[in-house]
C-alpha cells in the first residue's frame, strides 16, 4: 500500500497541494469558531472559561503549525481532552472551595446588580381604571385617572404589539366596552403590554380592571449603594459576604460569589453541625475502604488458590461462575441488591424470616446498613482480586511448595510463608488502587442506600453510610442550599488523599516510561 | 503434579468442591432470584425460585408493550427502557470510537517518538486517572453550562456532553495501547520510513494492522465503561427520554413507586447483553482491567 501511494509523484504533489489547502482551511475554521466562543465568554465576563479556551486554542495552533512539535500533534487531542475534562475541573473545584458559591450566591456581582436594577414595582399613587374597546384597527384603551383621562391609539394585541402611547383626552368613550370575560381571555397579552404616557411614564396592568405606573425598584448611587424606591431603605454592597446589606445588616437576595478564603475549611473544623458528621463519615469511609480491600482480597486469594490447585477438576466452569458478579454491570447488580434487601418485600428477609424468624431493618439501622454495604461490595469486588491473584500465583515456582510439603507444612503454613510474601510486592500497588477506588466508591452508595439512614443533628445532608464523595455530592446537588463552596472544599481534601495515594503507587510500582 | 501427596488430599479435594459449589450457589442467588422475579406477576409477589404461575407481564412492559392482565386492566410501560438502552448504546459506541481514535494516535507517539516532557506526561496521566470525576462534578456542570450557552449540542442535558466528558478517562487506554505497541518490533516501520514513508503512513499502514487485537479490547473496554458510567450522566442528563440506562434504572426502586417486578425484567433485559459480551471477551478484557485497576 505504501508503494502505491509513493509510485506517482505528480499525483502525490497535487494531492499534497489540496491537502495543504484543506489543512489550513480546517485550521482557520476551527480557530474562528474558537475565537467566537472565547469572545462570547469574555463578553459575558466568564473570564475563567474564556482563559481556558484561549489556552486550548493557542496550544492547538502552536502544535499544528510548528514543525518542531510534530510528535505533539499525535498526543494533543488526548491531552487536551484530559486537560479540559479532568485537570481543569479539578483546579476549578479547588478554586470554588475558597468561595461562597452556593444557591444563594450563584451570580457574579454585575449580574446581581443588573438583576436588582431591572426589578420594578407598581405605584400605588398613579393608578388608572380602564375599559377596553374593540375597533376595526385594534383594541383601544380608555384609562380613567383621578386628575385626567387617557386614551390609546389602536393596539393590535393579537399580532403581538406590546406597547402603545396614551394621550390625555376629555369626554366619554364611544361604544360598548369589552366584558370582563373577554378581558380575561386577553389576559396573557394584557399582562405583557406597556402603555407609555406623554411624559415617558410607563404603565402596566395592575389588576383586571386597572393599570398603574411602573417604577424601578432600586436606584444606583455613585458610591455603589442602592436605594429601594418603595421603602426608602439604602443598601450597601458587602464584598466580604457577597450581599447588599442595609444599616441593620439585612441582606438583599440574590447574593453574588465572593472569595471567602479558608472559611469553608474552617467551617468543617469548627462548626459542630458539620464537624461531627464529617468526622463520622471520614472514619466510615476509611474503614469501608480498608474492610473492602481485606474482605475481597481474602476471598479472592482463597478462591484463586483453590482454582490453581492441580487436583481440582472443572476449573473453566468454576472460573466462569466465580467471575459472574464482575461481568454483570454494577449499576444493575447494586439495584438488584437494593431490592433483595428491602425490609418488607425483599427476598433476603423472606429467607431470614423463614429460617430464623427475623426481619432485619437493612436500610434504617446504621450498623445493619453498613454491614449490607460491605456484603454487597465484597460480592462486587472479589472476582477482581481473584483474577489478580490467579495471575500472580502462576508466577510462583512450584518447587517451593514441593519443598515445603517435604517438610510437612500444611496449606496455612504455605499461605503465610510462601504465597503471601511472594505476591505482596506486586500486589501492593493494585491494593492501593483498589483502596483509592473504594474510598471514592460513589456509585455503590448512591444506588444502594443514598447515604441513608441520616445522621441526626447535621446541618447539611449527611448519612451514616455516606462516603466522603457521596457526602460532597449531596451537599452540592441534593441539598436545597446547594453549598458548592463547602462541597468543593471537602472535594479538595479528598483530592489530596487521592493524590498522595497515587504518588505512593507510582513509587511502588516502579513504572518505566 | 506434586510428588508428595498427604493422605488427606482426597477429602480436601472433595471439601473444596463442595465449598466452591456452596459459595457459587450463594453468589448466584441474587442473579437467579432477579430472573425468577421478572416472571412473577405483580410487583410485590413473594414466592419460590421457580415461579408457581409464570407471567410475562413485566417482560411486555420492559419491551415497551402495554400489558393487559387477566382482570382486563391495561398497564402502560412505566419507563422507556428500550430508549434508555438505545441512548446508552449510542453514547457508548460514539465515545468508544472517539476514545479509540484519540488514544491510538497518542499511544503511537508515546511508544515511538521522542519529545520533550514525554515521561512527565505519561506519569501525570497515571496520577490524574485516579481522581474520580464525581469530585469535580460541580466544575464539569459549570463547564458544560457555559459551553451549552454557545454550542447547544454540547450543553447540559445533551448526549454530546456525556460523550465528550467520557474522553477525560482516556489515560488508561493510552497506557494499554502503548504497552502493546512497545511489544511490537519497530524494525518494520523503520524500514518503511527509510523507503520514504511518512511517520503517519508507517503508523497507518504498518503498525495499525498489526494491532487489531488490542484495538478491539480497548474498544470493548471503553464501551463497557461508558455504559456503566453513572455520576456524570446523572448530573448532565435531566429529561426522562434522554437518560442512559445506568441513570434511569434506579427510578424503578423509589420508595413511593416501588416496581420490583418491572425492574427485574428491565434489569435482565439490559444486563444480559452486557454480561454476555463481558464473559465472551473476558480473556482479553481481564488483562486490560487488571493492569489498570478500574473496577472495584
Amino acid at each position: 500500500m505504501i508503494t502505491e501511494t509513493l509510485s506517482s509523484p505528480g499525483i502525490e504533489s497535487r494531492h499534497s497541494m489540496t491537502r495543504v489547502f484543506l489543512k489550513w482551511g480546517a485550521l482557520a475554521v476551527l480557530v474562528a469558531a474558537a475565537l467566537y466562543l472565547i469572545l462570547a465568554l469574555y463578553a459575558q465576563r466568564e473570564f475563567v472559561f474564556a482563559m481556558l479556551f484561549l489556552v486550548l486554542t493557542a496550544s492547538a495552533v502552536a502544535v499544528f503549525v510548528s514543525k518542531k512539535l510534530y510528535a505533539h500533534r499525535y498526543i494533543f487531542p488526548a491531552i487536551a481532552g484530559m486537560g479540559l475534562f479532568v485537570i481543569f475541573p479539578l483546579m476549578y473545584t479547588v478554586g470554588i472551595g475558597f468561595t461562597n458559591y452556593s444557591a444563594s450566591n450563584l451570580l457574579s456581582f454585575q449580574q446581581v446588580q443588573e438583576n436588582l436594577l431591572s426589578r420594578t414595582y407598581q405605584s400605588e399613587a398613579v393608578r388608572y381604571d380602564y375599559q377596553l374597546f374593540k375597533t376595526e384597527e385594534g383594541y383601544v384603551f380608555w384609562l380613567e385617572g383621578e386628575h385626567q383621562n387617557l386614551t390609546s391609539t389602536p393596539v393590535n394585541l393579537e399580532n403581538g404589539e406590546r406597547s402603545a402611547p396614551v394621550l390625555p383626552v376629555s369626554g366619554t368613550p364611544q361604544g360598548e366596552p369589552l366584558s370582563i370575560r373577554e378581558i380575561i381571555q386577553l389576559r396573557g397579552e394584557l399582562s405583557e403590554l406597556t402603555l407609555i404616557t406623554e411624559d415617558g411614564r410607563e404603565l402596566s396592568q395592575a389588576s383586571l380592571r386597572s393599570f398603574a405606573a411602573i417604577h424601578p425598584q432600586f436606584t444606583l448611587h455613585d458610591n455603589g449603594s442602592l436605594t429601594n424606591n418603595q421603602t426608602g431603605v439604602t443598601y450597601f454592597p458587602d464584598q466580604e459576604t457577597g450581599f447588599y446589606r442595609d444599616g441593620d445588616g439585612n441582606a438583599l437576595s440574590p447574593g453574588w460569589t465572593v472569595n471567602i478564603g479558608w472559611d469553608n475549611y474552617l467551617k468543617v473544623v469548627s462548626d459542630p453541625s458539620i464537624r461531627g458528621p464529617f468526622f463520622e463519615i471520614f472514619v466510615w469511609t476509611l474503614s469501608f475502604a480498608v474492610a473492602t480491600v481485606i474482605f475481597t482480597l481474602a476471598l479472592g486469594l482463597l478462591l484463586a488458590n483453590l482454582l490453581q490447585w492441580d487436583q481440582i477438576r472443572g476449573k473453566g466452569f468454576y472460573r466462569t461462575m466465580l467471575i459472574l458478579p464482575y461481568a454483570v454491570p454494577a449499576f444493575i447488580s447494586i439495584l438488584v441488591f437494593k431490592g433483595l434487601f428491602n425490609q418488607n418485600f425483599g427476598e433476603i428477609n423472606l429467607v431470614l424470616e423463614g429460617l430464623f424468624g427475623i426481619q432485619p431493618n437493612w436500610f434504617s439501622d446504621p450498623a445493619l446498613a453498613r454491614t449490607m454495604i460491605l456484603i454487597v461490595n465484597t460480592w462486587l469486588g472479589y472476582p477482581y482480586m481473584m483474577l489478580l491473584c490467579m495471575g500472580l500465583l502462576q508466577a510462583i515456582p512450584r518447587d517451593l511448595y514441593e519443598a515445603s510439603a517435604m517438610d510437612g507444612a500444611g496449606p496455612v503454613n504455605n499461605l503465610f510463608n510462601i504465597t503471601l510474601p511472594l505476591i505482596i510486592k506486586p500486589l501492593m500497588p493494585l491494593l492501593i488502587a483498589s483502596f483509592a477506588f473504594n474510598f471514592n466508591n460513589f456509585v455503590l452508595i448512591a444506588l444502594l442506600t443514598g447515604g441513608a439512614p441520616d445522621i441526626i443533628g447535621a446541618s447539611t445532608p449527611a448519612g451514616t453510610t455516606d462516603l466522603l464523595v457521596s457526602y460532597t455530592y449531596r451537599i452540592a446537588f441534593q441539598d436545597s442550599g446547594q453549598n458548592f463552596g463547602l462541597a468543593a472544599a471537602i472535594a479538595t481534601a479528598i483530592f489530596l488523599v487521592v493524590g498522595a495515594l497515587s504518588l505512593i503507587n507510582l513509587k511502588l510500582s516502579k513504572i518505566k516510561v | 503434579m506434586a510428588m508428595v501427596e498427604p493422605r488427606s488430599t482426597k477429602y480436601r479435594v472433595l471439601a473444596s468442591h463442595l465449598g466452591m459449589l456452596a459459595f457459587i450457589a450463594i453468589i448466584l442467588f441474587p442473579l437467579l432470584m432477579v430472573i425468577s422475579i421478572s416472571f412473577r406477576s405483580g410487583n410485590f409477589a413473594a414466592g419460590s425460585l421457580l415461579p408457581e404461575n409464570p407471567s410475562l407481564e413485566h417482560w411486555y412492559l420492559a419491551l415497551g408493550i402495554p400489558y393487559t392482565g387477566e382482570d382486563g386492566v391495561t398497564t402502560q410501560p412505566p419507563f422507556p427502557v428500550l430508549l434508555w438502552l438505545w441512548n446508552s448504546i449510542k453514547i457508548a459506541v460514539v465515545s468508544a470510537v472517539l476514545i479509540l481514535a484519540l488514544s491510538t494516535t497518542s499511544a503511537y507517539a508515546f511508544a515511538r517518538m521522542r519529545f520533550a516532557g514525554k515521561g512527565f506526561v505519561l506519569k501525570s496521566m497515571l496520577i490524574f486517572q485516579m481522581f474520580p470525576p464525581v469530585l469535580s462534578l460541580v466544575a464539569l456542570y459549570a463547564l458544560f453550562d457555559q459551553i451549552g450557552n454557545h454550542v447547544s449540542w454540547l450543553g447540559l442535558n445533551t448526549h454530546g456532553a456525556v460523550i465528550v466528558a467520557s474522553l477525560g478517562g482516556m489515560a488508561l487506554h493510552i497506557w494499554t495501547i502503548k504497552g502493546y505497541f512497545d511489544s511490537i518490533d519497530r524494525s518494520l516501520e523503520e524500514a518503511a520510513i527509510v523507503d520514504g514513508a511518512t511517520t503517519w503512513q508507517a503508523f497507518r499502514y504498518i503498525l495499525l494492522p498489526l494491532s487489531v487485537p488490542i484495538l478491539v479490547v480497548v474498544f470493548i473496554l471503553a464501551f463497557i465503561m461508558t455504559i456503566m458510567e453513572y455520576p456524570m450522566a446523572s448530573v448532565l442528563l435531566v429529561d426522562t427520554d434522554k437518560l442512559t440506562l445506568a441513570v434511569g434504572a434506579q427510578q424503578y426502586l423509589y420508595e413511593q413507586n416501588y416496581l420490583w417486578g418491572d425492574f427485574a425484567a428491565a434489569a435482565v433485559l439490559s444486563g444480559l447483553p452486557i454480561t454476555v459480551i463481558f464473559l465472551y471477551c473476558q480473556k482479553w478484557i481481564v488483562g486490560g482491567l487488571t493492569a489498570g485497576g478500574v473496577k472495584g
